[in-house]
């Protein structure tokens, strides 16, 4: 089964989130489209206050007032979450589509041990005798790289480093072999060889079990490693996608090609960085047209204008100056 | 006269914590004749030099002792044995910090300003406290400090909170600088910090090295960072210095597995032509400071 002929297992379309503030409604992600196939990893990235996060709450439909998915539609499997019921979100949750966050202490009960937090996101959705449960979790942990998973049943939380905990956390995560796994900064708390370690599994569990995946970042070059396509969010909006390969060594939005910039190493050792001016501005306080445009060195006053995503083959950018082209245009004419 | 590359000096430092001793403790270990609760070495035998204006850059992972060493450096720990000097001059003797000239950049700007005072009064407390300045010339003072480290010198009479990360890392910067130090520790100056703004401070770290003749030693996990920093790095295990040398060749030519080891787990974008770049990341964990391997520390983890 391969990415490109299967059919999506995650369809999102237009998708609005809102949080309301005295001043007003802050669209935190507005219009964010994308698909996703059965096995694929796709990366989203943007820095903080992007949105990338709140879109992958908005996914699980785990947006709690004051804010609330103002629009748009997320499709599972062909079913609409969007506007479901709570009991039937519940269902759902955990078992079709599973989220794992950054923060692994955050996510563990401290007083359960992990045997007995497995057993209970089993029970959840399914029936099982204590035994089985038991050989189930045990799998389950094995399966994440954790060494004699079967005694490790019976440890606390505080009894695990804290790459075996978002290993743990991680392993909760896939117990129904979810069709699809929100992943949010799972790897950006924990060492580089750590890291390493989490990524390499996650790639074999994607291969093999077929789960899709969205890996929520700001580090480009994890995304790069682990993801086969890229989106990029700023602003609440997503203002490039295509590719790993293709975005990152030829972007057509400034800030990508800004981002990757930046990295140091981007830039010869003791040499000045390229920086982005500025920071990215406050939701209340948005330009009325394209939201990089104040810190753009290629806006024109056309960029007043609010620019739509144009798509090309497998590449998409939402910029009215798409950088490679232009260029190349240039020389035609 | 101090020979010129042995500015900072830092000679044999060891650094072992215990854990605090009640009463009762110390009353069940005499009966059970125990000895002395074992201590966690966080620093062993750490042994290096570093030339004026030069940066060393000091890497490897959590709980390798790196962000102790410098706390030793910045006379904030005492060692528990071996001695720090900068200069010729001891940072600190009998367990009391004897000098200001070595000043500190925290990772966390939200921690280290004090919520409740305006940020030039932040930067001008330490230098009127220590008699570099008169109270009266302080406005002036800090309003060059700002104007240096890129913030608008009208903005000295905010509070910490009106600030956004980054320029709040300026601020720290700014008054870690009034000090006039020899030395600068920036402990993960950059590690909270967005992409584009870590950009805008690194680059305002090169530019202020460059201005003021800085001694810097630049504490990271990231390795691309510190290679960009630094002129010399050494590399932390467990306490221990594993690898030390000038940065170009502890990282294109690594002489220790453990070095060779963290550089491949590094994520990095591909370059053209080639392909995905592929993890051969390390087995295992780190062990536990207070049960530490015998013999090498990486001996269990190492592929060689």
């Amino acid at each position: 089964m391969t990415p490109e002929t299967s059919k999506p297992v995650l369809e999102v379309e237009n998708l609005q989130t809102e949080f309301a503030t005295p001043n007003g409604a802050l669209r935190a992600v507005d219009g964010v489209s994308f698909s996703l196939s059965p096995g694929e990893i796709i990366g989203l990235v943007g820095e903080s206050g992007s949105g990338k996060s709140v879109t992958g709450f908005s996914l699980l439909g785990l947006v709690d007032a004051p804010g609330r998915i103002a629009g748009g539609s997320v499709k599972l499997d062909g079913t609409e979450l969007v506007g479901m019921s709570p009991q039937d979100l519940r269902k759902r949750r955990g078992k079709e589509i599973a989220m794992i966050f950054q923060d692994p202490i955050a996510t563990l009960n401290p007083l359960l041990t992990i045997g007995q937090q497995m057993e209970m996101a089993l029970a959840a959705h399914e029936k099982l005798s204590r035994k089985a449960a038991a050989e189930k979790s045990a799998e389950a942990l094995a399966r994440v790289g954790i060494p004699s998973a079967r005694e490790r049943l019976t440890s606390y939380p505080h009894e695990f480093s804290g790459g075996m905990r978002q290993r743990a956390a991680i392993a909760i995560a896939l117990l129904h072999r979810p069709a699809v796994v929100v992943a949010d900064e799972p790897t950006t708390a924990l060492d580089v060889s750590i890291q390493a370690q989490i990524i390499h599994e996650m790639k074999a569990l994607a291969r093999d079990y077929g789960v899709a995946m969205i890996w929520i970042s700001h580090d480009l070059a994890v995304v790069s490693a682990l993801a086969s396509r890229i989106l990029v969010m700023y602003a609440g909006r997503l203002v490039e996608e295509g590719p790993s390969a293709q975005v990152l060594r030829d972007p057509r939005h400034p800030y990508t090609r800004g981002l990757i910039d930046s990295l140091p190493s981007a830039t010869a050792p003791g040499q000045m960085l390229t920086q982005i001016p500025g920071s990215m501005p406050a939701l209340g306080a948005l330009p009325p047209g394209c939201a990089f445009a104040p810190r753009c060195s290629f806006a024109t006053d056309a960029c007043g204008a609010r620019p739509e995503m144009v798509q090309f083959g497998a590449r998409g950018w939402r910029c009215l100056h798409p950088l490679g082209l232009e260029q190349k245009e240039r020389a035609a004419s | 006269m101090k020979p010129r590359d042995q500015y900072l000096k830092v000679e044999d430092v060891s650094k072992t914590f215990t854990s605090r001793q009640t009463m009762g403790g110390k009353l069940a270990r005499a009966i059970t004749r125990k000895g002395p609760p074992p201590g966690l070495q966080a620093v062993s035998g750490v042994t290096l030099e570093l030339a004026k204006g030069q940066t060393l850059g000091l890497v490897g992972e959590s709980g390798c002792g790196k962000s102790t060493l410098g706390r030793i450096m910045a006379g904030i720990h005492s060692p528990s044995a071996g001695t720090v000097r900068i200069d010729g001059l001891p940072v600190m003797e009998h367990g009391k910090k004897t000098t200001t000239a070595v000043q500190t950049v925290f990772q966390d700007p939200f921690a280290s300003l004090d919520p409740r005072m305006k940020v030039g009064d932040a930067v001008a407390e330490g230098p009127i406290l220590h008699g570099l300045i008169m109270p009266s010339m302080a406005q002036k003072y800090v309003e060059r400090w700002f104007a240096r480290v890129g913030l608008d010198p009208s903005l000295s009479h905010r509070y910490p909170h009106q600030f956004s990360g980054g320029q709040r890392q300026r601020i720290a910067i700014a008054r870690a600088l009034a000090m006039q130090p020899k030395l600068l520790i920036c402990d993960e100056p950059v590690a909270s910090l967005d992409v584009s703004i870590q950009a805008q401070v690194i680059n305002l770290f090169l530019e202020l090295r460059r201005e003021l003749e800085l001694t810097c030693v630049f504490i990271s996990h990231d390795l691309s960072v510190v290679r960009h920093v630094s002129d010399r790095v050494a590399v932390m295990y467990l306490g221990r210095i594993v690898e030390l040398g000038e940065t170009q060749s502890v990282f294109g030519r690594p002489a220790h597995p453990y070095t060779a080891a963290l550089l491949d787990s590094v994520p990095r974008i591909a370059a053209e032509g080639e392909a995905l770049v592929e993890f051969k990341p390390i087995e295992g964990e780190i062990p536990s400071p207070l049960n530490p391997p015998p013999g090498c520390h990486f001996a269990p983890r190492c592929p060689r």
